[in-house]
């Protein structure tokens, strides 16, 4: 296997999320423009919820995924078009279909990590017609690495060329990484990715961990740009690896420029890691969450951390927003009977 | 009274919901449950409950086409694109659990009446069963609609290896079918598989963009939309809404499985076989009997 370390930027993925997934085409362009020549492998372009998830469940985007797509083609000639799929949301028909149309080269099919079996028909079918496909464990924290294994090589025998680690909440340790990035190099075939988030302020260091843990994908952002306390900043990475002498082919002065001149306009609030984000990388729950949770903590007058632990005991994962309103419900419930009981007690 | 035999091929999750659900029927009676495995959970069930079991799937309705009138498809859509043509050389009423949108699509809540004149119907998915008729109704207050949304959220574990291989069909066949009972411009349909442990039951929200919701109006139709649906899936329920807010009405919906072999929240697999019973008994009635 080539084992060269590549990178992967999702800059206008998950930073759709952090602008509520309102990116502009004029943004598109600039931004593909300028990151053409930075030595990436792949610029990943859509909904922060990838293909056919613009919707009222998680957000409606301001343009179609074709719109995007098309914008994107223009101006990339170096790197290959990526686009992102969660099954159960995007399907052939409707959404990968007319992605390689608008010539996607490379798919990211991403799940949630202990359910790599739903990717089978899009990891094949994205084969079949000559494309790229990777696999995708989100949430890759609340699984055992046994468990993660086996749903990687699930992932791998459909045809995946590679399974990245994506810790959507940011909850991962330095250990944890290494631990099970180690444990994915040494079995399997295909080239092992890890995408970082920063709600612990980890984001760079566990992205260099998993590289000296025999990752071969770097999955990241330029200025972080992405959901929550956002990801790993590539600019950064890139400088702190050509300070440890690891090759990367990325070109440090390009990426800064396209961070300067593009992506700082095109985010609402600098990326930093606000006490929302830190929760949730406690709480071990996704960080796009942040918007709808803060909204449903002042509708029904709970305290949001509430709803990210509560969210969190539940295990939720991405895709299922429709839950926070669920919970704010039940911890306002909670607080009138837990307001009522301490009245009694005070009387005894 | 005299019961109508019905047969299931498929012995698996759902075949064998099926076979408790009709145990209790007292219209039909179960007259053959095949499937292709000789020793599955299934067959070793409906052996202990006395049910003559078959491991020659299709073939044994074939070599004895007198053991049922009715057949519930329980393999998949791809096994029942071979067995629609058979079923329908018998004249067996074919009721297809399958995403293989061979037959009619059906809705009992909404289109029983057509079904029961058809000779092969299909239940569409889990996800659309609990949500069409939702968005049935909100039509009905307000057909100028242009968007109608569904997010379908299912416990990983009962969602079986079926579901997981055809995800892409459940979701295409899900949205297609909303746009097919409700006439709207555009739908989408998401589905999620939850990982929670406990599991956590079936759990559904539809939405749909309307601008000056008539709420009243709304949670009028959907209340006698939700009974209706009672009828046959008793584990159905409104859990919210319909709301509105910044022009987006949401409506959340619960089912609560039975609890016949899949345990309660298997919701989603209920939802599914109860429509389906439902519908053979419509068929027994009106037709057999």
């Amino acid at each position: 296997m080539d084992n060269k370390l590549i990178f992967f930027d999702s800059t206008l993925r998950d930073g759709s999320h952090a602008v509520s997934h309102k990116l502009e085409a004029e943004n598109i362009k600039n931004y593909c423009r300028e990151i053409d020549e930075a030595g990436l492998y792949t610029v990943i372009v859509g909904h922060g919820n990838g293909l056919g998830a613009s919707s009222l469940q998680v957000g409606l985007s301001a343009l179609t995924d074709n719109e995007m797509l098309e914008t994107a083609h223009r101006e990339l000639k170096k790197t290959k078009l990526g686009a992102f799929l969660i099954p159960g949301f995007g399907t052939i028909k409707e959404n990968l279909n007319p992605a390689i149309d608008r010539g996607v080269e490379l798919f990211c099919v991403a799940v949630h990590c202990t359910e790599a079996d739903v990717t089978k028909q899009h990891i094949e079918y994205i084969r079949s017609k000559g494309k790229e496909a990777y696999g995708i464990l989100m949430m890759y924290h609340m699984a055992t690495k046994e468990r993660l294994l086996e749903e990687a090589l699930k992932m791998q025998s459909y045809g995946a060329q590679g399974v990245i680690l994506m810790d959507s909440a940011g909850a991962s340790v330095p250990k944890l990484v290494s631990d099970t990035v180690r444990y994915f190099v040494d079995h399997l075939k295909v080239r092992v990715g890890f995408h970082a988030h920063n709600n612990l302020g980890l984001a760079i260091s566990n992205s260099l961990i998993a590289i000296e843990s025999g990752a071969a994908i770097i999955d990241g952002t330029v200025r972080g740009f992405g959901a929550g306390a956002g990801n790993c900043q590539l600019e950064v990475l890139s400088g702190l690896l050509s300070k440890l002498e690891i090759e990367t082919g990325l070109d440090l002065y390009k990426l800064m420029d396209a961070s300067d001149h593009v992506v700082a306009k095109m985010m609402k609030t600098p990326q930093e890691i606000t006490s929302m984000s830190l929760i949730s990388g406690l709480a071990g729950v996704f960080s796009g969450f942040a918007n709808n949770v803060k909204k449903a903590a002042i509708r029904f007058k709970v305290d949001p951390r509430d709803i990210f632990m509560e969210l969190g005991r539940r295990k939720i994962v991405a895709g299922q927003e429709d839950f926070i309103v669920d919970v704010a419900m039940y911890l306002a419930s909670k607080k009138g009977s837990e307001e009522e009981s301490y009245d009694i007690e005070s009387l005894l | 009274m005299k019961k109508v035999k019905v047969g299931i091929i498929g012995t698996g999750n759902i075949g064998t919901d099926l076979l408790v659900k009709i145990q209790r029927s007292e219209i039909l009676e179960c007259g053959i449950f095949a499937g292709r495995s000789k020793d599955s959970n299934g067959i070793r069930k409906a052996e202990q409950m006395g049910v003559k079991t078959s491991s020659e799937s299709i073939k044994y309705i074939q070599d004895n086409p007198d053991c049922c009138e009715i057949v519930f498809d329980a393999t998949s859509a791809k096994i029942h694109l071979y067995n629609a043509p058979i079923l329908k050389s018998l004249k067996k009423y074919a009721i297809d659990l399958t995403p293989s949108q061979v037959g009619k699509m059906c809705v009992p809540a909404i289109n029983m009446a057509e079904c029961l004149n058809s000779d092969n119907i299909n239940l569409i998915t889990c996800g659309g069963q609990a949500t069409i008729p939702i968005a049935y109704a909100i039509m009905k207050v307000h057909p100028e609609i242009e968007y109608i949304e569904i997010a379908a959220s299912i416990s990983s574990k009962s969602a079986g290896p079926g579901t997981r291989a055809n995800i892409d069909e459940f979701t295409q066949t899900t949205r297609d079918a909303i746009t097919e009972f409700t006439g709207v411009k555009s739908a989408k349909a998401i589905i999620v598989l939850n990982p929670a442990e406990p599991p956590v039951l079936m759990h559904n929200t539809i939405y749909a963009k309307i601008e000056n919701p008539n709420i009243e109006k709304l949670h009028i139709e959907i209340t006698a939309m939700a009974k209706k649906i009672q009828k046959y899936v008793p584990g159905f329920k409104i859990t919210l809404g319909p709301v509105a807010e910044n022009n987006r009405v949401t409506t959340m919906v619960e089912v609560v499985g039975l609890g016949d072999f899949l345990p309660k929240y298997s919701g989603n697999l209920d939802i599914i076989t109860c429509a389906a019973v439902n519908m053979a008994e419509e068929y027994a009635k009106k037709k057999i009997l």
